[in-house]
């Protein structure tokens, strides 16, 4: 019944919230924290731990965020939200900006009100299934139960898929990852797909993850990044370059060790985001420092790229086109000048 | 006689307030609506109920319709309709049925009869419906073998993705069967009639119960074998990954109708036993003395008032077990708050046509159930002269 008071509580929200509100930055300034949406649970971009705190990029961008106006990573609480209700709680101003794993694309950018500000993971749809199913290829599928989590792209994109290739298929859709996960391992379904990020790390979860492979196939452009409400521009300025600031940081080899350490640099790029040369802040409402404090405490986007998901994880998802542009990949932030 | 002032006039103080208190509503209805569409036009959320006919695009597990992704949010609205009415009404079949039998069952002079339906009351309708469903969901049918090894009793198949049966499939010719089932019945109807007119013309009835099976059960039979035997059976194949043919109920089908009929049917049992027990036991002497027989008792005495006090609780059952149906969001189920309130609006963001519809829709169905148990409680109330 939850979600049906979320929803309901948000049609409330939307039929009695003033139309002319203050801006998120004075919202956010005045409460002292960020509400950050994130998922109910999805190893590497948002989770939960056993001490009760959460770990991930997408709840890292969110302490990023923080850190910038507040100078305080922790300044920042997390909704998880299920795929169904996020959009609602975004629309609704129960969270200032949606950091779950969300897929960038036009109707979402523009029919429901939002934008995306930026990508912090570039993903593709993919396929797991069991080794004993002796499947090799997305093309062998003819006929197979998909299990599927509702009310995403990913089952749009499946949709897709089965039809331009002429195959059929039978989807299976719960509300929750951790329901999707359950009802493959239980058999329901021969394979499950998501993104791919998201079946490496399910594929964790689940009792013998050895016995279980990803298709090489990948089916989709998967973009995934922070959102916010359409219409307030300084927000979402603020959102956009917490992210570049991070990508910049680690072009420019600063991180959170050696940062403090740099403010003495001579090189200008490097004054420039530190703060001791121009006052890039003050266009988003934000101290000198903003960029500073991300880079300390939070730190740069490779740091939080393998803490979460890459070679310092137990996903150890290389890479890829998550890689600076520089170094192979197509990650490339706009220079903070 | 003192000339009152008008303000004084009972009557047209109560006129006066009366539409004071139409104007306040209406004038708060108004400002909600009114901020509701400013503030969704400042967000720039698309409103409107256009999105039914746009392009859904995601594919739906069990349609009783034609549907493909291919087809319009509206499709897929009738989609998941017809599948909560299919759970609503397998649903409501199975739990007045069991609840019938239950609830005689504890009324039974047979000690073990009545504390076994005792036991299955409390047992059912104290815990969660949420919960059992999970049960009936992961810990019973998602247990089945794979469907290479499927179960097999007879010609009925079992695995853990659902239940198969041969589909019967009429050829050419099997309308003749259809036809004379239904003339079977009109006979049965006729047989009926007439011998109740014989039994108020001379005071004896005709025999109609054999008569009635052997019209029903005949009929359609020499017709069917005069025809050719016209049917031949689907059987469902193992093909790739899943059966193939074949009638098929999918599990979260089955979890939902076995939950949703068990638990509703411990309520039932309870309405029909303390209707029963309404009736006071002077009745039953009455008909006995005057020389009923004991099925005639209960057809014709105990039944007829037990029905009165029964239907209006009964019709509640009814609501509630349609309306619990949406809880099959929590499983695969496809139905009106699975894919409507659930994928529909995710996909539209447009929360208040959506969750306005399905509102609508659980009104409008509770509402029309509740309109014909009311019709059938008119016909069989107590007639007053």
């Amino acid at each position: 019944m939850r979600r049906y008071l979320l929803l309901a509580s948000t049609a409330a929200l939307i039929a009695f919230a003033s139309a002319a509100s203050a801006t998120t930055l004075d919202d956010v300034k005045k409460k002292g924290f960020v509400q950050c949406g994130v998922s109910q649970g999805l190893k590497g971009f948002s989770s939960p731990d056993d001490k009760g705190g959460w770990t991930g990029i997408d709840v890292d961008l969110c302490r990023a965020i923080a850190a910038a106006i507040f100078g305080d990573p922790e300044k920042v609480k997390f909704t998880p939200l299920s795929a169904k209700e996020r959009f609602t709680a975004l629309q609704s101003g129960e969270i200032d900006v949606l950091s779950r794993n969300t897929t960038w694309a036009l109707s979402r950018d523009t029919a429901l009100g939002f934008d995306f500000r930026g990508v912090i993971y570039y993903d593709g749809q993919g396929f797991m299934v069991r080794k004993s199913s002796g499947v090799k290829s997305a093309k062998d599928l003819d006929g197979a139960s998909v299990c599927v989590l509702m009310g995403t792209s990913t089952s749009l994109t499946l949709a897709d898929y089965f039809r331009s290739n002429n195959m059929k298929y039978e989807p299976i859709t719960f509300e929750k990852d951790d329901e999707v996960v359950a009802a493959y391992e239980s058999g329901r379904c021969d394979t499950y797909t998501t993104d791919r990020s998201g079946l490496y790390a399910n594929r964790l979860t689940l009792k013998d993850p050895q016995e279980n492979i990803v298709l090489p196939e990948i089916i989709s452009k998967e973009p995934l990044g922070p959102v916010v409400r359409h219409g307030d521009n300084q927000w979402g300025d603020i959102v956009s370059w917490t992210l570049y600031t991070m990508l910049n940081a680690e072009e420019l080899g600063l991180n959170s060790g050696n940062v403090a350490g740099m403010r003495e640099s001579d090189n200008p790029e490097i004054r420039r985001v530190l703060g001791t040369e121009g006052k890039f802040g003050e266009g988003m409402g934000l101290s000198d420092d903003w960029a500073y404090n991300i880079i300390a405490k939070v730190g740069n986007y490779a740091e939080m790229f393998d803490r979460n998901v890459g070679k310092d994880s137990p996903l150890g998802i290389p890479r890829g086109l998550n890689a600076l542009y520089t170094q192979g990949g197509i990650q490339y932030a706009p220079p903070i000048r | 006689m003192r000339t009152q002032a008008f303000w004084n006039d009972p009557r047209i103080r109560a006129w006066f307030f009366q539409i004071l208190a139409v104007l306040v509503v209406g004038g708060f209805i108004a400002i909600i609506v009114t901020n509701t569409v400013d503030n969704l036009n400042a967000l720039n959320v698309a409103s409107g109920f256009g999105f039914l006919q746009h392009t859904a695009g995601f594919g739906i597990s069990q349609t009783l319709i034609e549907y493909s992704e291919s087809s319009s949010y509206g499709r897929a609205f009738l989609v998941a309709l017809l599948n909560t009415l299919l759970v609503a009404g397998i649903g409501i079949f199975f739990a007045t049925v069991v609840g019938f039998l239950v609830g005689i069952a504890r009324l039974s002079p047979n000690w073990l009869v009545a504390r076994l339906a005792t036991v299955y009351i409390e047992t059912f309708r104290n815990i969660p419906l949420l919960l059992q469903i999970l049960f009936w969901y992961t810990a019973v049918l998602s247990n089945l073998p794979a469907p290479r090894n499927s179960l097999e009793i007879g010609s009925l198949l079992m695995n853990n993705r659902g239940l198969y049966l041969p589909a019967p499939v009429g050829e050419p010719g099997f309308g003749f069967v259809v036809a004379a089932f239904f003339i079977a019945l009109l006979g049965i109807v006729f047989l009926r009639h007439w011998s109740q007119r014989r039994r108020i013309a001379t005071g004896r009835g005709l025999p109609i119960m054999w008569p009635s099976l052997g019209l029903l059960f005949g009929l359609p039979l020499i017709t069917f074998w005069l025809a050719g035997a016209p049917l031949h059976f689907e059987v469902p194949e193992l093909r790739g990954f899943n059966f193939v043919g074949g009638l098929r109920a999918i599990p979260e089908l089955l979890a939902l109708v076995l939950a949703l009929s068990i638990y509703t049917a411990a309520f039932i049992a309870e309405i029909v036993r303390s209707g029963i027990q309404a009736v006071s036991w002077g009745q039953s002497e009455a008909a006995q003395a005057l020389g009923l027989r004991r099925t005639q008792i209960l057809r014709l005495v105990v039944i007829p008032q037990a029905l009165r006090v029964i239907i209006p609780p009964l019709t509640s059952q009814y609501l509630n077990l349609t309306k619990n149906s949406s809880l099959a969001a929590a499983l695969a189920y496809p139905e009106l708050a699975s894919v409507f309130a659930g994928t529909v609006l995710n996909q539209t963001g447009q929360a208040i046509e959506v969750l306005t519809i399905t509102m609508a829709v659980y009104l409008g169905l509770s509402l029309l159930t509740s309109a014909a148990m009311n019709f059938y409680n008119s016909r069989i109330a107590l007639v007053e002269r």
